[in-house]
């Protein structure tokens, strides 16, 4: 009868070290819950910010325009200008 | 009694249980939207990598073709100066493919002279660009325009001194202004031609009425309608405090050209004094 209400406390005194373990759990889990979801907030806004990057496309055609169009000046200048002494 | 214990204590292992599991599964939920996002950005900046390269090659190739330019038609000094004008305290940091422009001391161009007057000089002075038609006359003299072009060295490297002492009375801002009352007949006699005249001299001007006093010299709505004594009685000021005489005129002058009587067109040169030339001290 002794073991028998040594087993009782015993598997209470389990049970109380189990709920608060999960209780543990389970905050730890409620708490990554709002990370993640900004996380997935931020990466939606980053993807939406790249969408932009399909005009480096055009400012890519640009600089090669605006380049050939400054090599083509200084062609110009290297023959108008003599060298400097 | 003891099944209802174990009863309670499952029962609260498995509410336990399960909120963990809803919030795990919330946490998968969410860790597959970010996995999306993740996709796209890394799909959306796939050829940015490469698109940025080429425009760096090419804003490269711009610089090293506007650097050896200016370097080559400028020269490694007159370059650097004319950078250090433009954007000054980019001299320190030197032209890219010129690693010995960081050691040169950037000589003042932008600060003497406005953007492009140097290339300006330059286009002037050698270029046929200087001429608007190619039939016509330079639109800058070559040969005695050489102010400006001496002005783009430093001062040690110009024939006369950095500042020569100034006309005292001429130009609206010289060292010494006489009233236009005071030249009336002649210059105002200085200390020297007092003492050789005698005092005098010095009366010609206690004898003048000052201009804010009706003098002749007076602004028009102060004197009278028909003043008895005009200018061609006063005699007239040259202007040459009013006007804006050209100190560098002088500068510019060629004695070959501009000095000597004025000879009419097609007259024999007079060469009479030549032969005597010889027999000066």
């Amino acid at each position: 009868m002794t073991l028998w209400w040594i087993g009782n406390v015993a598997l209470f005194a389990v049970f109380l070290v189990v709920v608060y373990l999960l209780h543990g759990v389970l905050g730890a889990a409620r708490s990554i819950v709002p990370s993640v979801e900004q996380i997935a907030k931020t990466a939606e806004a980053g993807s939406k910010d790249l969408d932009a990057a399909e005009l480096l496309v055009t400012t890519q055609n640009q600089v090669e325009q605006t380049i050939a169009v400054a090599a083509n000046y200084g062609g110009s200048l290297d023959v108008i200008i003599d060298d400097a002494p | 009694m003891t099944l209802i214990a174990v009863a309670l204590i499952v029962a609260a292992l498995v509410v336990y249980l399960v909120a963990v599991i809803v919030q795990l599964w919330k946490i998968t939920n969410g860790l597959d939207e970010v996995i999306e996002h993740v996709g796209e950005i890394v799909q959306k900046s796939e050829p940015v990598e490469a698109i940025v390269t080429s425009i760096n090659g090419q804003l490269d190739a711009g610089v090293d073709l506007l650097e050896g330019l200016l370097v080559k038609k400028a020269g490694l000094v007159d370059a650097v100066g004319l950078v250090e004008g433009l954007y000054p305290g980019s001299a320190a940091a030197g032209f890219r493919n010129f690693p010995e422009s960081t050691t040169i001391r950037a000589p003042r161009i932008g600060t003497v002279y406005t953007k492009g007057t140097l290339t300006l000089a330059r286009l002037g002075r050698e270029s046929p660009i200087a001429a608007g038609n190619p039939a016509g006359p330079a639109l800058r003299d070559v040969e005695r325009g050489s102010l400006s072009a001496r002005l783009l060295y430093p001062e040690g490297r110009q024939s006369r001194p950095e500042r020569m002492p100034r006309s005292p009375i001429i130009g609206t801002d010289a060292p010494v202004l006489y009233q236009p009352s005071e030249q009336r007949g002649g210059t105002t006699p200085d200390a020297g031609e007092i003492q050789e005249k005698g005092p005098w001299s010095e009366v010609a001007a206690e004898g003048i009425v000052p201009a804010e006093e009706g003098g002749s010299d007076a602004p028009r709505e102060m004197l009278a309608e028909d003043p008895q004594l005009g200018s061609e009685v006063l005699g007239e000021t040259t202007g040459s405090m009013e006007s804006d005489i050209d100190p560098a005129a002088g500068d510019r002058a060629d004695a070959t050209t501009d000095a000597g009587p004025e000879v009419p067109e097609g007259a024999e040169p007079d060469l009479k004094d030549a032969p005597h030339e010889a027999d000066r001290p």
